[in-house]
């Protein structure tokens, strides 16, 4: 799912353009940032209400192309300087964690599946 | 034409646009054009003309009296002698005089817009004393266009192999070859967290690790640098040793030390703070994630010593193999 399509989804606000406009496969929502760097992908979407520099970071590690910030929540100006200069994109969503994944997952962008437990 | 895009799909990019927007704007008109033109006399009669068409299945022929170009004969003009049943006559009653040229050291845009401007299939090209030096149409600009961008992938493939770690390391003559990176963390600083983990792997795609194993070095580091920022006393260092066939990553720091190592290496088990777990962290999946990610790992730590922490990584055969 491309950038375009995944902000229209949510009726979101880009505010920082992927560098590449790399077409997404799955989507994980999360807050705990350990979580994401074990089950991230490449070409993963991440959703997360957590909205300090280390959301970027972990972006960033794990190839990440493009983050949502839910909850309406605004970044820090640092966070966004940051991002724009990895070249990884920003969206901003109005709505909760919940709804802005079901959004998404009804307009087709997959998820992970059953994970193996984590020992 | 899907060969040349194949190239590009081959390296995993998309053909950007703008390269060939910059490529017709560099690329020179006498690279492109075809040198070796046959041309005529404007005596020569339209029956020769036909012939000569016939044969070397052309479609439009310069005229050239005494080295000066005089005018262009086309098979339009053909079909006008035909009509006319006068293929006994010279060439000169039916060619276009003062035909369209552009000038070899002229960018293929120039060519181009010449082309649509004028509606004409084929330009003369002309050398700075307005001599005849070939003949351009848009399919001697499609082709340059593709050899150009076949060679602009060939630099690019030749500088991603020059890019490898075995060459990076070749290049550099001793009994055993490696490179150091070091880095201080501080504790509570996560607005710098993961900086140092960011630069190694950067570092790492830099001398052409592949994206996987930079990736995997990021996140186990990542993990051992926010230890670093939330359970230690005064931060401490993470220095990185990149070797040709191996990657070992070591954290350490000067206390508090970890009280019992197997504890902390269980899933979901957790001393981190309050804010520790406000930036996204605590979970108490740290260890656990960097196991994951390494090929070995060694945990040494003493309650009021320290702790030291060494990942290692093998770099994949084929990254330190190949050669051109």
């Amino acid at each position: 799912m491309k950038t375009n399509e995944i902000v229209a989804a949510i009726t979101g606000k880009l505010v920082i353009p992927p560098a590449m406009d790399i077409d997404l496969n799955c989507g994980f929502g999360s807050d705990l940032m350990s979580d994401v760097l074990i089950f991230a992908r490449p070409q993963m979407l991440l959703i997360t209400g957590l909205t300090n520099v280390q959301a970027v970071r972990t972006a960033e590690m794990a190839d990440i192309p493009a983050i949502i910030f839910v909850r309406g929540k605004q970044p820090q100006p640092e966070v966004l300087e940051l991002a724009e200069e990895i070249g990884i994109g920003i969206i901003l969503s109005a709505y909760t964690m919940y709804e802005t994944c079901g959004l998404l997952y009804q307009a087709g962008l997959p998820a992970l599946g059953k994970i193996e437990t984590v020992q | 034409m899907d060969q040349q895009f194949s190239l590009f799909a081959r390296m995993g990019k998309d053909l950007p646009l703008t390269v060939l927007h910059e490529l017709i704007r560099e690329l020179l008109v006498g690279r492109v054009m075809t040198s070796d033109v046959l041309s005529l006399t404007s005596d020569t009669s339209m029956q020769e003309v036909k012939d000569l068409m016939r044969e070397h299945r052309i479609s439009g022929l310069p005229i050239v009296d005494e080295g000066e170009l005089v005018g262009i004969v086309s098979v339009q003009d053909l079909i006008h002698a035909l009509e006319q049943q006068a293929l006994e006559r010279p060439v000169a009653d039916f060619m276009t005089a003062n035909p369209f040229t552009v000038h070899l050291k002229e960018p293929v845009v120039e060519a181009l817009r010449k082309l649509e401007s004028t509606g004409v299939g084929r330009l003369l090209v002309v050398d700075d004393h307005d001599k005849l030096a070939g003949i351009l149409t848009k399919g001697d600009i499609v082709a340059g266009l593709l050899t150009a961008l076949q060679e602009l992938y060939n630099e690019a493939e030749a500088l991603q192999l020059k890019r490898r770690p075995s060459y990076f390391f070749e290049a550099l003559e001793s009994d055993d070859t490696s490179l150091t990176l070091r880095y201080r963390v501080h504790f509570g600083d996560f607005t710098l967290g993961g900086q140092a983990s960011a630069r190694i792997k950067q570092a790492l795609l830099q001398i052409g690790a592949t994206p996987q194993l930079a990736r995997r070095v990021a996140i186990a580091t990542y993990e051992a640098e926010i230890n670093l920022i939330i359970h230690t006393d005064d931060g401490g260092s993470i220095v990185a040793e990149i070797h040709p066939t191996q990657i070992t990553v070591i954290a350490h720091d000067a206390g508090p030390g970890i009280p019992d190592i197997e504890l902390a290496r269980r899933a979901g088990y957790s001393t981190a703070s309050e804010i520790a777990r406000e930036m996204g962290f605590g979970a108490g999946m740290g260890l656990v994630n960097i196991n994951r990610c390494t090929d070995d790992l060694n945990i040494w730590s003493a309650v009021g010593v320290g702790t030291r922490l060494e990942m290692m990584f093998n770099v994949p055969p084929e990254e330190v193999t190949v050669k051109n």
